[in-house]
């Protein structure tokens, strides 16, 4: 009885069960035969002998191997249509020592990706791109691809590409290999054994020029697509190598040292470095102690451009950050400069804001009756309604709402500047919600304000929009 | 009855193999064949003759599913040096 031993067997860079339909965990997507699978085995093979599993981000395109995601176990990106090197770009650039990898077909890379691919590879960007070429759209049904050869019939070329009409085939890697910057450029075939283990030999190299930190590498392989090309799997790797091998020679076009480039690229400092900030931390003061237990608000601020809508909301997402809160604004105006409608969305948060858009907010500041009539019944129940006039429109009411009507366009007009109604509203917000305090809204509006009178006039508004509210609630009380 | 053991066999998991055939064509010694009977895709997977295996591992790199086919091949003789580069040890010499 002979000892045997495993000699080859599923890479551990792929996951022992895909997360797909729960019928197919056990199988890729892949149709029977693609060369998509023996691709993947080359690139996870490599990844597992070098050890570099766990230092891996590999970026997805869009196309047939979309779901490369599913099987690779290791850092995954899926990128919009083409743009798989930009992303691998910004990978790369802020994590240097990670492995990334772009896996791209011909129609994500040749076509909509063009750009991006031409570009990353210009600027010698040091990851590296695998690049499955087998002359068709695959995933959308056999529509012809910029690689698809002369006379190869698909659905958008039924009598086959014509030069005269569709151009020629384009050669990515002769095309790369025109560049300055890439280091290593390959075409390989995955047509037979002998090129198959010619391409398994490409793609460790490229993955390790980039271990090393050479520069960009780029990989070229020939694929059967024996569903779209309407072929048996053994038919279309002929089809690889007597059709498609001809056109785009199986060669090494580019393998030497990265260009010497004077003053070595651009300095690296990180932005807080650059802005001088020292030893920042994002919380520069200790939370004041809160004036009541509440401290998370959604606020919505409507009214006409030129009410001061967008920048009350600016000072009360400022009031919330110097008290240490969370906090976002989002403005939405139209594109008339005045008079047309504007209004914002504040959230002050004890958490982290997942997202800054308010459709049901706390409070409603609304600084018109449009815009009470518009957004007072998306309040939340229990919530408050501030509305600028000393009362609401008789037709109208809000169930389940706090409302408080403050003239306070009056309020400001009587302080001798009617612009300042917006302090007077924010005034008011500040006695009803107890969330934010005024000395911190004096002290936003001391540094944002250079002007000694209008910080005075302001004050007096907000203390105007505060008395006003205490006032209201005396004979209630 | 052979007096000489084959020098591998593979296994092949016919619930991940999708019956392409590849791996048919590419074995030096064409050792395997199709199922007679259909999987539960319906499709014939591949299956070993059951002798003349070389543990030459082509038919791992000419199929397409990640863990379709593993290789077994006899155990070198305890050797000091030589076995211990990773790449040559286990890709077949082309």
């Amino acid at each position: 009885m002979s000892d045997y031993q495993v000699v080859q067997s599923k890479s551990p860079v792929f996951y022992n069960r895909y997360e797909r339909k729960s019928e197919l965990q056990h199988q890729t997507h892949y149709c029977s035969g693609c060369g998509h699978g023996i691709a993947h085995k080359l690139v996870a093979e490599a990844l597992s002998d070098m050890g570099l599993q766990d230092r891996t981000i590999f970026v997805s395109p869009v196309g047939c191997s979309v779901f490369a995601y599913y099987y690779f176990d290791v850092g995954n990106v899926q990128a919009a249509h083409g743009r798989t090197p930009a992303v691998a770009t910004a990978l790369k650039r802020a994590r240097p020592e990670s492995i990334v990898i772009a896996y791209q077909g011909d129609g994500d890379l040749a076509a909509i990706g063009t750009a991006e691919i031409l570009h990353a590879a210009n600027r010698g960007e040091k990851f590296t791109v695998f690049f499955v070429n087998n002359a068709i759209y695959g995933m959308t049904g056999g529509q012809m691809a910029p690689t698809t050869l002369v006379g190869q019939t698909s659905t958008t070329t039924p009598w086959g590409r014509r030069p005269s009409n569709e151009g020629f085939p384009l050669h990515m890697a002769e095309l790369i290999a025109t560049l300055e910057a890439p280091v290593y450029v390959e075409r390989v075939a995955l047509c037979d054994n002998k090129n198959i283990m010619r391409a398994r030999k490409a793609v460790r190299k490229a993955i390790e020029l980039q271990r090393d930190g050479v520069g960009f590498s780029f990989v070229e392989i020939l694929s059967p697509c024996p569903t779209i090309w309407k072929m048996t799997p053994n038919e279309a790797r002929q089809w690889v190598a007597d059709k498609m091998v001809p056109v785009f020679p199986v060669s090494v076009f580019r393998d030497r040292k990265p260009p010497a480039i004077e003053n070595g690229g651009p300095r690296q400092i990180s932005v807080i470095e650059l802005l001088g900030l020292g030893e920042f931390s994002p919380a520069v003061e200790e939370p004041v102690a809160p004036r009541s237990g509440r401290r998370n608000l959604t606020i919505k601020i409507a009214g006409f451009g030129g009410q001061g809508v967008l920048l009350l909301g600016q000072v009360l997402a400022e009031i919330g950050l110097r008290e240490g809160l969370e906090v976002s604004w989002l403005p939405s105006y139209g594109p008339e400069m005045r008079s047309g409608s504007a209004h914002c969305h504040v959230c002050l948060s004890t958490e982290p804001v997942g997202s800054p858009l308010v459709e049901h907010p706390d409070v409603l500041m609304a600084m018109n009756e449009i815009s009470l009539r518009k957004f007072a019944p998306q309040v939340v129940s229990g919530g408050v309604v501030i509305y600028n006039r000393d009362a609401l429109p008789a037709d109208f009411a809000v169930r389940q709402v706090r409302v408080s009507c403050v003239p306070a366009s009056e309020l400001a007009d009587q302080l001798g500047a009617a612009k300042a109604a917006n302090m007077v509203m924010l005034g008011a917000l500040i006695e009803l919600t107890h969330v934010l305090p005024r000395e911190q809204a004096l002290a936003v509006l001391e540094t944002t304000l250079h002007d000694g009178a209008l910080l005075e006039i302001d004050r007096r508004a907000i203390d105007a929009g505060i008395d006003f509210v205490r006032k209201a609630a005396v004979p209630a009380a | 009855m052979a007096a000489v053991p084959d020098r591998g066999y593979v296994t092949i998991d016919t619930e991940e193999c999708k019956g392409c055939g590849l791996c048919l064509e590419a074995c030096p010694p064409r050792c395997l064949e199709f199922e007679p009977e259909l999987n539960a895709y319906g499709v014939r997977p591949a299956r070993y003759l059951g002798r003349g295996c070389t543990g030459c591992g082509i038919c791992f790199y000419a199929c397409p599913e990640p863990g379709a086919i593993t290789v077994y091949r006899v155990a070198p003789p305890p050797k000091s040096a030589g076995t211990a580069t990773g790449e040559a040890s286990h890709a077949p010499a082309l």
